[in-house]
């Protein structure tokens, strides 16, 4: 048989010598190689201080993006919602009315835009298939929650902070992906 | 009532003598448990508890505040009595055995000469076998009064380690007062101080064996059966919680203190500076070089102890019956009888 690693040792069924009954010897072996460890670099990460870089492709919460006049990029068609093999989306567009051309971009826009948590798998489809690159997964990772309620986003939660009115926030929220 | 002549200065300078030995075996005991836990961390490449102060020294207290404000639970099927008064035999008898211990040698101060021993009893060693050995019936009390089967076998396998392995002990020390004449402790780290070597150059078997059983007694890892969690649930301690379990936990540090303190005194010249002549000294700072020196190689043990149970896996019960009566009792009836004709054929 193929042994899996190459460390592996073939098993000795030889009765053992006094050397070994003694097991003195292998104690003292074992010691030695504890204390060394004392030495050894630490790989631990001092967690709430230090953070473990996340790598490129992670894909985290969903953000609703904005333009950089602070309006909402979304125009509501749906291709997320049909890309999304969780069926996590769902949406309610609407008609922008006169006076609303600082809010939306577009003249349909998402009134009501949620993201179920619980289902979503985090695939990043649905930023694949936005036309409008108006959704796009961050880097932040979903907080727990006790209630399930909770857990389903509206736009309240999933859209980045203004620009315009809100640059700190923004830049916050920007932070938190910056090769995007 | 004048029929004992008290001296009263006598007994003020020993109760002061008392209550300082128990608040630092206390205090040491307390920084044991952090000391184990960044011990194990360090061999284990891990930090170790670094959160509660800086690099986290405040916690024990943190643990022990803990403890204290756990919900305290006696089962209904326990016998209560029983139930409180295993733990506080397991610390009374850890706290005991440091009675007859010599610290250093003697320091003079307001014009009186104040021994740094609480007791000079002629028959110390003795002493601490009795009291070491009542410490099974904190084990063997708390295992019983919790009324739980577990915990009854964890005790009685715990209760039959200890008494096993005290007979090789007490073998092994046989050799060594064949050696001093002496069961004073007081006695023999004086033997030790004047120009001769430490008493392990002499018994290098005798102090392992004894090593092996006082980590035995101690119910250290690799010896810790009385407490396996994973066979027993969680050892004599199962129903015990808060500071009633922080007692257990706590008297197996302190006994860990005092016979890593018992092992320099008989094996290591007790408060013997090594390598300095005593008496070139002024004998007060002699005396608190002496008491450092002790609190150092009693602390070297200490992390021997640890580094083997960072180390070793635990025992299987029979591979320890049979490591205990028949390889170390063996051992110590031959460095019994050979350190008998050796003494006799010097004669």
């Amino acid at each position: 048989m193929q042994a899996l690693t190459q460390r592996s040792k073939p098993v000795s069924r030889e009765p053992m010598s006094l050397m070994e009954r003694i097991y003195l010897p292998a104690i003292f072996k074992g010691m030695v190689i504890t204390f060394g460890h004392m030495f050894r670099k630490k790989p631990t990460i001092n967690y709430p201080e230090q953070t473990r870089p996340f790598s490129p492709v992670f894909r985290g919460l969903q953000v609703l993006n904005r333009d950089e006049e602070g309006r909402e990029r979304c125009t509501a068609c749906g291709l997320c919602a049909v890309a999304c093999p969780a069926e996590a989306i769902t949406m309610e567009a609407a008609e922008r009315k006169e006076g609303e051309e600082n809010l939306y971009r577009e003249e349909k826009y998402a009134a009501r835009y949620e993201i179920n948590m619980l289902r979503c798998i985090f695939c990043g489809l649905c930023e694949e298939a936005c036309p409008k690159d108006a959704i796009y997964l961050s880097e932040t990772v979903t907080p727990a929650s006790f209630a399930r309620k909770e857990l389903i986003y509206g736009k309240t939660e999933l859209l980045i902070p203004n620009p315009v009115t809100e640059p700190e926030a923004f830049a916050k929220a920007r932070e938190a992906r910056k090769d995007r | 009532m004048h029929l004992l002549a008290l001296d009263w200065m006598m007994l003020i300078e020993k109760l002061v003598l008392i209550a300082v030995i128990i608040t630092v075996s206390l205090v040491v005991a307390m920084y044991l448990t952090y000391g184990e836990r960044k011990v194990a961390a360090f061999l284990q490449d891990r930090r170790g508890p670094n959160r509660a102060g800086p690099a986290g020294l405040l916690q024990p207290l943190a643990d022990g505040l803990k403890l204290f404000f756990k919900e305290e639970i006696i089962p209904n099927s326990s016998n209560r009595f029983l139930f409180v008064l295993g733990p506080c035999l397991a610390m009374l008898t850890a706290m005991m055995s440091c009675a007859v211990v010599p610290w250093g040698s003697d320091f003079t101060m307001f014009g009186r000469t104040i021994s740094l021993q609480i007791a000079d009893v002629n028959i110390g060693i003795l002493y601490v076998f009795g009291v070491v050995s009542m410490g099974v019936y904190g084990i063997m009390i708390g295992g019983w009064a919790s009324n739980n089967k577990f915990s009854l076998l964890a005790a009685l396998r715990g209760a039959s380690q200890v008494i096993s392995y005290e007979l090789a002990m007490g073998i092994s020390l046989i050799a060594l007062l064949m050696m001093t004449n002496t069961l004073s402790l007081k006695t023999i780290v004086e033997q030790q101080m004047n120009g001769s070597w430490w008493n392990v150059v002499y018994q290098p078997l005798g102090f392992l064996i004894f090593f092996v059983c006082a980590m035995a007694e101690c119910n250290r890892a690799p010896f810790d059966l009385p407490e396996a969690e994973s066979e027993l649930n969680m050892g004599y301690h199962q129903e015990y919680s808060s500071m009633k379990l922080g007692f257990y936990l706590f008297s197996e540090y302190i006994n860990m203190f005092i016979s890593s303190i018992i092992m320099a005194t008989l094996f290591f010249g007790g408060y013997d500076i090594p390598f300095v002549n005593e008496a070139n000294l002024a004998p007060n700072l002699a005396a608190v070089l002496g008491v450092v020196c002790l609190l150092g190689k009693s602390l070297i043990f200490i992390f021997v102890f640890m580094w083997i149970r960072w180390t070793l896996p635990r025992f299987r019960y029979d591979q320890l019956m049979n490591l205990g009566w028949k390889a170390l009792i063996p051992l110590a009836l031959l460095n019994m009888v050979g350190t008998a004709v050796i003494e006799l054929w010097k004669q």
